[in-house]
């Protein structure tokens, strides 16, 4: 079942009169479950299109259906509630509040949600289970090592139950051994639990662990092609 | 959002800076300590003044001689001679007052009072039997002068606890001897302590026949009030009109603009200081006002910078689901909770000095100060702080309601 339908999509920014095509017509669709990688270098329209398909900007023409719905016949409450429930998002600052706890920091999504305040610990204590953190539930945010902040992130996008993970350079300030274990903790997600994730990478080396890699150039898709040599568990498979 | 977790939302960014908070909220609670204060002090003099004309008794019905004085300054009735002897004659006349059941005049004299190397100047009244009726005065040793010594001139005096206690000390004071002017009177009675119930301090009084006084002290023949005692509450009004009549008859006058005497209940005068009184208060309280605009001004102005700094986090929250109205209810919170917190300190700042001042106004000026918690006060300040709050923190709370999420998040 497709959940992600993008069909001509465009970008035009206007600054003063100046027009500038960040996405210049592109068509793709995405299963529910698949592990996409978006690539291409500065430039080429992958953040655009990852804030377009997370819901966090608008496009100016063609046309994106998200679970077989246009999204243009949503108003900005219900934007936001599909944001809340069917969406989770991994940056690559991170973007924790620095002076709440990993508890406080994952609930945040349960905060805006309509699950029982009673389920909220439950499903936040779950999470940091997921991604290998309860032994620092307590602690502030400022207080975790690059690596594990990234992994607090991960736990605030699953906390949710999402549909989609969508990871913009997740790996992008850690160091490679921390990046390794984050991606391999985004792979397994995937591999286990089915979310559908949608990766922007630069880096070929952490594209690989996905299914498909969609290289962007100028705006436009350059290629759209299964991994052959992908990795899981960090090692490379022939596929 | 449920509103349990706005608000502990907005009191954890409240407390990321905390000094800030603490500076920014100030203004507000300058402006509610001001206000309680003026509130409750305006209460407490109301109330002693009130409580002092009630002293004069609530039958009570007081002729001045002279024109309606055009003020406090106007000591005009000190002076006038439009009451005299022939006038308290007509007033006493029962066809002429059948509501009034005393008639007593008053004059006021401030001269020393010798006794032996003592030498003493309290104030001095020249006064009726009835003057112990009139303003509840009891006698702890001796007993109050008669008519029959009004009639008779007799120089009597009767004295105050603390006259007793300046020239007397601790030795017997009735039936001694003291000097008023070139006069001598014996001490037939000394007052209870009465502290001052009214605007006369009768613990630092003599009281003499008024007869005596015009003869031998004042000299003058008129007098400076005359107190009438209606038989009720209910007759005050009518027993005012009849010494108009009264008055205007004897004097011919037809004219009420013309009138050269001045007729006064404490009820007239008790509603006319409490008007000055809730008048003074409310533009006192709305010069404190000023400050809380001050300061929701600042409120405002730290909010901006607020909503500036936590611009990603803003994006962040919108990322994650919230919507426009539960953005601007976080910064909305945070602005109501910033000023409702100054306006509780500055009740209690506000009360607490009330309170202070009420225990140096009794201890150091000798005045029945009383303190009251100013509840209606404390709302209304409470109140006036939250809607500043509301009213100064809706601009910056729509300018986060209004950012974009992902402009937000790529904000440096």
């Amino acid at each position: 079942m497709e959940i992600i339908e993008v069909k001509n999509l465009a970008k035009v920014y206007n600054n003063g009169g100046v027009e500038t095509r960040a996405l210049n017509g592109v068509t793709f669709n995405i299963r529910k479950g698949e592990f996409v990688a978006i690539m291409g270098p500065s430039g080429s329209g992958k953040s655009t299109l990852l804030q377009i398909l997370g819901l966090l900007d608008d496009y100016s023409h063609g046309g994106f259906h998200f679970n077989g719905q246009d999204i243009k016949s949503y108003n900005s409450s219900e934007v936001a509630k599909i944001r809340n429930e069917k969406m989770g998002f991994v940056f690559q600052a991170f973007n924790l509040l620095p002076k709440s706890t990993v508890l406080e920091n994952v609930k945040l999504p349960l905060l805006y949600s309509d699950r029982p305040e009673s389920d909220w610990d439950k499903l936040a204590t779950e999470a940091i289970e997921a991604v290998g953190l309860s032994h620092r539930i307590n602690h502030e945010a400022n207080q975790l090592s690059g690596g594990e902040k990234q992994r607090v992130a991960i736990a605030r996008a699953l906390v949710n139950q999402p549909e989609v993970i969508f990871a913009d350079e997740p790996t992008g300030n850690l160091d490679s051994k921390s990046g390794q274990a984050i991606i391999e903790i985004i792979q397994k997600l995937n591999q286990e639990k089915n979310h559908t994730i949608i990766l922007i990478t630069h880096e070929t080396y952490t594209a690989e662990y996905a299914e498909r890699i969609i290289r962007l150039l100028d705006g436009k898709i350059e290629s759209d092609v299964k991994v052959e040599n992908r990795k899981l568990d960090g090692k490379s498979f022939v596929k | 959002m449920k509103l349990r977790y706005s608000i502990k939302t907005a009191l954890t960014g409240l407390r990321t800076h905390k000094s800030r908070s603490a500076l920014t909220i100030l203004g507000i609670v300058i402006g509610i300590t001001s206000i309680i204060l003026i509130m409750s002090l305006g209460a407490g003099a109301k109330d002693l003044i009130l409580g002092q004309v009630e002293g004069l008794g609530a039958k009570n019905v007081i002729v001045l001689p002279g024109r309606e004085p055009s003020g406090a300054s106007d000591l005009a009735s000190l002076y006038a001679d439009s009451l005299k002897e022939r006038e308290l004659t007509a007033l006493k006349n029962k066809n002429n007052l059948p509501n009034a059941v005393n008639v007593m005049p008053i004059i006021f004299g401030s001269e020393n009072a010798v006794y032996q190397n003592e030498i003493y100047k309290p104030s001095l009244f020249g006064s009726g039997e009835s003057m112990a009726g009139l303003f509840d005065l009891k006698t702890d040793k001796g007993f109050f002068f008669t008519d029959e010594d009004v009639k008779s001139k007799s120089a009597v005096a009767v004295i105050g606890d603390k006259v007793r206690d300046k020239l007397f000390g601790q030795s017997q004071a009735l039936g001694e001897k003291i000097r008023i002017k070139n006069t001598t009177f014996r001490v037939v009675g000394i007052l209870i302590k009465k502290g001052q119930g009214s605007f006369i301090d009768f613990d630092d009084s003599i009281i003499i026949p008024y007869t005596t006084m015009q003869q031998y002290v004042v000299g003058t023949k008129y007098f400076q009030r005359v107190v009438v005692e209606a038989d009720s509450e209910n007759n005050i009004e009518a027993v005012a009109t009849d010494i108009k009549k009264t008055l205007r008859d004897l004097h011919n006058i037809t004219d009420s603009d013309k009138d050269d005497f001045f007729v006064s209940t404490p009820a007239e005068v008790a509603d006319k200081l409490g008007t000055i009184f809730n008048t003074l208060t409310i533009f006192l309280t709305a010069i404190a006002a000023i400050s809380l605009i001050v300061g929701g001004i600042g409120i405002m102005n730290i909010m901006l910078v607020s909503v500036t700094e936590r611009t990603k986090e803003i994006g962040l929250r919108k990322a994650l689901g919230a919507t426009d109205v539960e953005v601007l209810t976080q910064f909305l919170l945070e602005a109501v909770i910033l000023t409702g917190l100054g306006g509780i300190i500055g009740i209690i700042l506000g009360s607490g000095l009330a309170f202070l001042a009420s225990v140096i106004i009794n201890k150091f000026a000798g005045l029945a100060w009383t303190f009251t918690f100013p509840y209606g006060a404390a709302i209304l300040g409470l109140i006036v702080s939250s809607l500043v709050g509301l009213v100064f923190g809706i601009y910056p709370a729509r300018q986060a309601a209004r950012k974009s999420p992902m402009e937000a998040l790529r904000y440096e």
